[in-house]
């Protein structure tokens, strides 16, 4: 008996009921476009966060004060003020991870241009802030290091300001905008940035030097946030290491004293988030995986039922010739062939509904290619798996037994 | 003149059915030459099904030694038994046994499927000249439920003929045809035993039936009975003709 006759047999014998052979597909159907499609969901999600955040410059680093404990109580982080204009600058001289810095002091407040107002934050920062967060002007230059050393009352604008103070597309560069009824000369325009990967609007900004901030808005030595490039994204560490020790000796911290402030990395946000991304994906293709078991249990389900149902069939092949290895592979071949049909199916089905998630729903997805080969593999061995006790039901059966079966 | 195909001697079949042991042959002996038809005949339970599915090596005797064609049948496997089923014999059986929504063609063909030496392009010829033995040539692509009974049976004999086996085995093969299409089936069966030189046995417990051999053996509770030659066969062409003519509805 050569395979190919058993290939031929078999799909005759499926071709006698096809309804039956499509709708015992089904179960692999679903389960195959789902494992494709929820991988997809799941690396999507991942992908576009981790690009998001590189986007906001993956080198980026973050210095906050902390909650510290005073007294036994935990003071909220924002509440307490630690970092200085000269923590700035012996992280500026001694770092030699840190290729920019620059401090940012905000305050949030009513801007006005005109007749128009419009809420939003003033970001105090340096000429370099621009650089650490990789974003350009779309019109205008920056501020200088001379404007901060004069505290000059100039600013950048980010688009959403724009939208609201100007909203008839003239040219804010060279008009004077009130904050807190402080004027400014709007010197620049920000590149739209779009929403951060926390729901943040990042272009709701007015950018301007930090002594102005600092002096004529808020009336303090001190910044809430302190933000540094790593030279590269792989010394983020080491420059993390660096500005941990030196801000410890400016604070004047002894060995047993804890750190007043945190020093956050891109890196690490970015592991974090793709750890629950990573969660995500995994618990999705969990559910997917037991849905692919259950099409394979549908499958040796039917083909339980189509070995009785088929007895007599069974015992005419067997009068004929068939010996038990025929009749095996018969319904072997059958399983695999209605499960790779199905696989097959499920992968075109799940490729598609990613396609349309992302289209009707704005959902990432990344169809990946190791999800389709795995989800195959593991159809075509869900059909081995299933169909063979069945199969091997049948190869049992005794011929005239068979033949006699009503 | 010609060789013995089958040798029986004393063979035996008990089926356990649980405490109960149901003897079903009680030592039957006898041979059938190459050649020749051979009808068995007897009562219902009388052990003509059980017999049959001996001598086409579906089933094994209990006890006994059975020869078909010079080779001794107790000695093989499963698998050696299924050639010989594919090779040397031809099953017919009263409930006709056609894969359904399978066309007389594909039905045809099926044993082919099983004979690693036939090709693909062979399968097809040989299935189509079966037919036509059975003159059916010109209702190769029609399924069972299209066929009459008659022709469901000519169908299952040309898949018995298709792998030119030496041997017919046929069980009741006219019991639920009429008496015009059981004469028809007959006569297509004389002309195989005469023309082809097929050896046939042939189960029924229909006498007329019998009369159409050239051997009969009876049995009764698992034994031989008797064990006649018929003298003057009957020829079933003979006896369609003498039949009155159909009638027309
Ligand atoms: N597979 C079996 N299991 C148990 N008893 C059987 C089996 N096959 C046949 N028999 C018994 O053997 C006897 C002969 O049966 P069978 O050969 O079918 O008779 P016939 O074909 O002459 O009517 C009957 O009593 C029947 O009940
Ligand atoms: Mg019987």
């Amino acid at each position: 008996m050569n395979i190919l006759n058993l290939i031929r047999i078999a799909f005759k014998a499926l071709q006698r009921n096809k309804l039956r052979a499509f709708l015992t597909m089904l179960g692999v159907i679903i389960g195959v476009a789902s494992v494709i499609a929820m991988v997809a969901i799941g690396q999507g999600s991942k992908q576009s966060i981790q690009s998001q955040l590189s986007s906001m410059g993956s080198n980026m680093i973050t210095i906050l004060p902390a909650s510290n404990i005073a007294g036994g109580a935990r003071l909220g982080g924002s509440t307490v003020q630690t970092l200085t204009i000269d923590d700035v600058k012996a992280i500026r001289k001694q770092a030699v991870n840190v290729s920019a810095i620059s401090p940012a002091a905000t305050s949030s407040g009513q801007s006005i241009f005109g007749a128009l107002n419009w809420p939003t934050t003033i970001q105090g920062v340096s000429p370099s802030y621009l650089d650490i967060r990789k974003w350009d002007l779309k019109d205008g230059i920056p501020f200088s290091d001379e404007d901060v050393r004069a505290s000059a009352k100039v600013c950048l604008l980010g688009q959403t300001v724009i939208t609201n103070l100007f909203p008839n597309g003239e040219n804010p560069v060279g008009k004077i905008i009130r904050f807190n009824n402080i004027p400014f000369q709007v010197i620049g325009v920000l590149v739209a940035k779009g929403q951060s990967s926390f729901g943040q609007d990042q272009d709701d900004v007015i950018l301007a030097p930090y002594t102005t901030v600092q002096k004529r808005i808020l009336a303090t030595i001190y910044f809430r946030t302190i933000y540094a490039s790593a030279i590269s994204e792989s010394a983020s560490d080491d420059a993390t290491d660096e500005i941990t020790s030196i801000l410890r000796k400016t604070h004047r911290l002894r060995t047993t004293d804890e750190n007043d402030f945190q020093v956050r990395t891109m890196a690490e946000l970015i592991s974090a988030l793709s750890s629950t991304s990573n969660l995500l994906t995994i618990l999705l293709t969990a559910i997917a995986g037991i849905s692919l078991i259950i099409g394979g249990i549908g499958i040796m389900n039917i083909m339980y039922v189509s070995v009785t149902e088929r007895t007599r069939e069974i015992g005419l092949r067997m009068s004929i010739g068939a010996r038990g290895i025929d009749i095996l592979m018969q319904f072997l071949i059958e399983a695999i062939m209605i499960s790779i049909t199905g696989g097959l199916i499920g992968v075109v089905l799940g490729i598609t509904s990613a396609q349309l998630i992302t289209y009707f729903l704005s959902w990432p997805t990344l169809v990946s290619e190791s999800s389709i080969i795995l989800s195959f593999a593991v159809c075509a061995f869900t059909g081995v798996f299933f169909g063979y006790y069945p199969a091997q039901k049948a190869s049992r059966l005794d011929p005239i037994e068979a033949l006699r079966y009503e | 003149m010609s060789k013995k195909i089958l040798e029986l001697q004393n063979i035996k079949r008990e089926f356990v059915m649980g405490t109960e042991i149901v003897r079903a042959l009680k030592g039957v002996s006898f041979d059938v030459m190459g050649g020749e038809f051979v009808t068995i005949m007897g009562s219902s339970g009388s052990g003509k099904t059980t017999l049959l599915n001996t001598l086409g090596c579906l089933d094994k005797p209990t006890e006994g030694t059975y020869l078909l064609d010079g080779v001794n049948i107790g000695g093989l496997n499963r698998n050696e038994l299924a050639r010989l089923r594919n090779r040397k014999i031809g099953f017919v059986f009263q409930s006709y046994n056609l894969l359904p929504r399978t066309s007389a063609l594909e039905n045809v063909e099926l044993p082919l499927f099983y004979n690693i030496e036939i090709s693909h392009e062979q399968r097809k010829q040989k299935a189509i000249k079966a037919l036509e033995a059975v003159k059916l040539a010109d209702r190769l692509d029609h399924m069972p439920n299209q066929l009459s009974g008659g022709q469901q049976q000519r169908v299952a004999i040309a898949r018995a003929l298709v792998n030119e086996p030496v041997m017919i085995l046929a069980d009741e093969a006219t019991g639920n045809l009429d008496t015009r299409t059981s004469y028809e089936i007959m006569a297509l069966i004389q002309e195989l035993n005469q023309v082809q030189g097929k050896t046939i046995v042939f189960v029924t417990h229909e006498p007329d039936i019998a009369a159409f051999s050239s051997r009969t053996v009876t049995l009764r509770d698992g034994k031989v009975v008797k064990d006649t030659l018929n003298e003057n066969v009957r020829s079933a062409k003979e006896a369609l003709a003498a039949l009155p003519p159909a009638e027309d509805y």
